[in-house]
């Protein structure tokens, strides 16, 4: 057992990966030797070399273009967009090439890949460089999506991600790098569309994923105090997506929030919902609750960011203004 | 706007017929072979012309007729597990692989017994046994994926190369860019291939390119050399493949290749092509890849009746392929929902 960051987590995933497959490969601008923007890639580079941790140029179609090049012919990747934001300048390459290739050619064409991307806000960067892009991947057939909230959910994300044969996008939460985390030592392997129960709870199920599973958990002790027993569930994946777990906990508590941190128009939340709302019907006692960051760009100074994203108190907030 | 809106521009004539191009040292049996892939690729192209005017193709479909001697000399050039990847204009590129005629047609009638059982279209078509890596609909988008596997063959010692066809208009996308610069600074084994036929959909590219050459003009960019042929002459074309070809597989990078062709036809189904100058449109008529080979085989003593035996079996070929994908039934409903994903299903919950 040894305590990693969130941060190093996302290397010591791909090495156990890396070790495990000689064929994987990475790409990225300033992974090597630089170690990646937010030092995620901090080793690799030392102890797999320039050809398997390369440098690119940047060229975001390029990159996710010799990825899903590589990938259909045989090779493996682990593929960096630095930031999600950055993900509309290729996600022509993602969304129609990477995602629909198995699709379109009959299955034909394999996608064993990884798109690796930090998400998320807390740095204030402003509206170019903080998105919670989730819910964009999400709604495309073809992708799966995960985000995992803690060092050994990276760790076992990540191995699960790159040994499943479609092709992943996982985000990795800005604001989660310098967290910590017990990781076992050896191999840590995780299973993709399994939610995992963080809280156990018996009056109201919150479902978060990432920065929002640390702060659902925070809610849940306040409104413990109160006498409201939240159940706190961390999605981690949002394709798949586990909604036996979600169901199974509704239909204990009956009442569900989702606290999301993309923008609330078409957020994952809402397919939530509206599942529930068709599945779970008759074991709601109560209006499904989205607490989620209103539709607007994300702002960049501190208590605008902090105003938009939803906080703890808004949790409990929304919470508590919704109790009989 | 009228449709015939740049049809009073002065034509962009053909070159000059290269009479050398007789001379080339390649074997009769290749030259042979050659021309039997011409008349493979125009039978089904027209072929194909005629399926839609039947409305038994659905949908859109982009014919490369004019255009055969670019695949067909790349084609003959490759190696078996060489890597192709065109654009939507993908036909001749899949069949110049060795793809069944039968699996093309079909795939463009949507039936069960198309290369994708009906998942793809005419757009799309893929034929990875036979090196043909997929047929993509979005302008310059295959450029970067050729990188790909031409990247993974680097890394797996395969000497294989990968050949990407586009067009000019996708000269002026950043995907052809982006794509061009990294497999230079990567040396990778792909050869980039621009069909010029001088428009982009509508529009003569020379009114929306900066420089004379779409894509040759461009190489020099990226530290490559300047290559223009002539696209109808599937001798030159034949040539010009093998050495880019055999320079990738020895290691030495990439190379763009400009091959300036022309449609006999419109841009796709629906398009009369009302908008090219006719004396245009006559001049390259008469520097059609078919009859400029035809004319050299005789020139070289190849007999008018092995020429017409060639063209006659191509024919019965066709007409078979035609049969048998008009007898497919059309897929099963449950295709709707497979492979998506590898577990071959389209489950994103559970
Ligand atoms: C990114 C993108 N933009 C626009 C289109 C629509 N479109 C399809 S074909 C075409 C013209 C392409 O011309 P060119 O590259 O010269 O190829 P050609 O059709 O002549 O073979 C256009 C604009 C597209 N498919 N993709
Ligand atoms: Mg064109």
């Amino acid at each position: 057992m040894a305590e990693l960051t969130y941060r190093s987590a996302v290397a010591h995933g791909i090495a156990q990966e890396m070790r495990r497959d000689p064929s994987l490969v990475m790409l990225g601008e300033d992974i090597g030797p630089a170690g990646g923007v937010f030092k995620t890639t901090v080793g690799l580079w030392d102890e797999f070399g320039p050809e398997r941790v390369r440098d690119t140029p940047i060229s975001e179609q390029a990159i996710l273009g010799a990825a899903m090049g590589a990938a259909m012919t045989g090779i493996p990747v682990v593929a960096e967009i630095m930031f999600s934001d950055f993900l509309p300048v290729c996600f022509d390459i993602l969304s129609n090439e990477i995602a629909k290739a198995r699709y379109m050619s009959n299955g034909q064409l394999a996608m064993p890949l990884v798109v690796r991307c930090a998400n998320g806000s807390g740095v204030r960067f402003g509206a170019q460089h903080s998105q919670s892009l989730e819910n964009w991947c999400m709604m495309v057939p073809g992708l799966k999506v995960v985000a995992p909230s803690t060092p050994v959910d990276m760790v076992g994300l990540m191995a699960a991600a790159i040994r499943d044969p479609d092709p992943v996008v996982l985000f990795e939460h800005k604001s989660l790098m310098a967290s910590k985390g017990e990781v076992p030592d050896g191999e840590v392997l995780d299973t993709l569309g399994t939610a995992r129960t963080v809280r156990p709870g018996t009056d109201v199920t919150i479902v978060a994923l990432a920065l929002m599973v640390p702060r659902a958990l925070e809610a849940a002790e306040i409104l413990a105090q109160e006498g409201i027993s939240a159940e706190v569930i961390d999605l981690r994946s949002l394709v798949p997506l586990d909604m036996a777990s979600i169901l199974e906990s509704v239909r204990r508590t009956s009442r569900l929030v989702t606290v999301e941190e993309n923008p609330q128009l078409c957020g994952w939340g809402a397919e939530i919902a509206s599942i529930v709302a068709h599945e779970g019907f008759w074991d709601l006692d109560g209006p499904v609750l989205r607490v989620t960051t209103p539709h607007v760009p994300l702002p960049a100074a501190d208590v605008l960011e902090d105003e938009a994203v939803p906080s703890v108190d808004r949790i409990v907030d929304t919470i508590r203004a919704n109790w009989d | 706007m009228p449709e015939n809106h740049y049809a009073d521009r002065p034509p962009r004539t053909p070159p000059p017929l290269n009479a050398a191009n007789a001379d080339l040292n390649i074997d009769r049996e290749v030259r042979l072979q050659l021309y039997r892939r011409l008349q493979e690729l125009r039978q089904v192209g027209n072929r194909l012309h005629e399926l839609f005017f039947q409305n038994l193709v659905r949908g859109t479909s982009h014919l490369s007729l004019g255009m055969e001697a670019v695949s067909a000399g790349f084609g003959a050039a490759m190696r078996n597990d060489d890597y192709s990847l065109a654009t939507y204009r993908g036909h001749a590129h899949t069949l110049s692989r060795g793809a069944s005629m039968e699996g093309v047609i079909a795939e463009l009638l949507g039936r069960d017994n198309g290369l994708m059982r009906g998942k793809g279209g005419s757009m799309h078509l893929v034929d990875v046994e036979n090196g043909m890596l997929g047929s993509y609909g979005i302008v310059g988008s295959n450029l970067p994926i050729a990188n790909g596997a031409a990247w993974s063959a680097q890394l797996r010692g395969s000497g294989q190369v990968t050949v990407c066809f586009f067009g000019d208009g996708g000269a002026n996308i950043g995907a052809f860019h982006e794509a061009l610069n990294l497999a230079a600074v990567w040396e990778l084994p792909v050869v980039f291939v621009c069909e010029n036929n001088l428009y982009m959909e509508y529009t003569p590219i020379d009114l929306v390119t900066a420089v004379e050459h779409p894509a040759a003009s461009r190489a020099s960019a990226y530290g490559l050399e300047e290559i223009v042929i002539d696209g109808n002459d599937v001798d030159e074309v034949y040539t010009c493949a093998q050495r880019v070809i055999e320079r990738a597989r020895a290691g030495a990078g990439p190379s763009l290749v400009e091959a300036i062709t022309y449609r006999l036809g419109g841009h796709s189904r629906a398009d009369m092509a009302k908008y090219r100058p006719e004396a245009e449109v006559e001049a390259w008529q008469g520097h059609d890849a078919i009859e400029l080979y035809h004319r050299r085989l005789l020139s070289l003593g190849v007999g008018e009746a092995e020429l017409t035996a060639v063209a006659t079996d191509v024919a019965a070929q066709v007409n078979a392929a035609t049969d048998a994908a008009k007898a497919g039934p059309p897929p099963p409903l449950e295709e709707v929902h497979t492979q998506v994903f590898a577990d071959g299903g389209s489950s994103w919950r559970n």
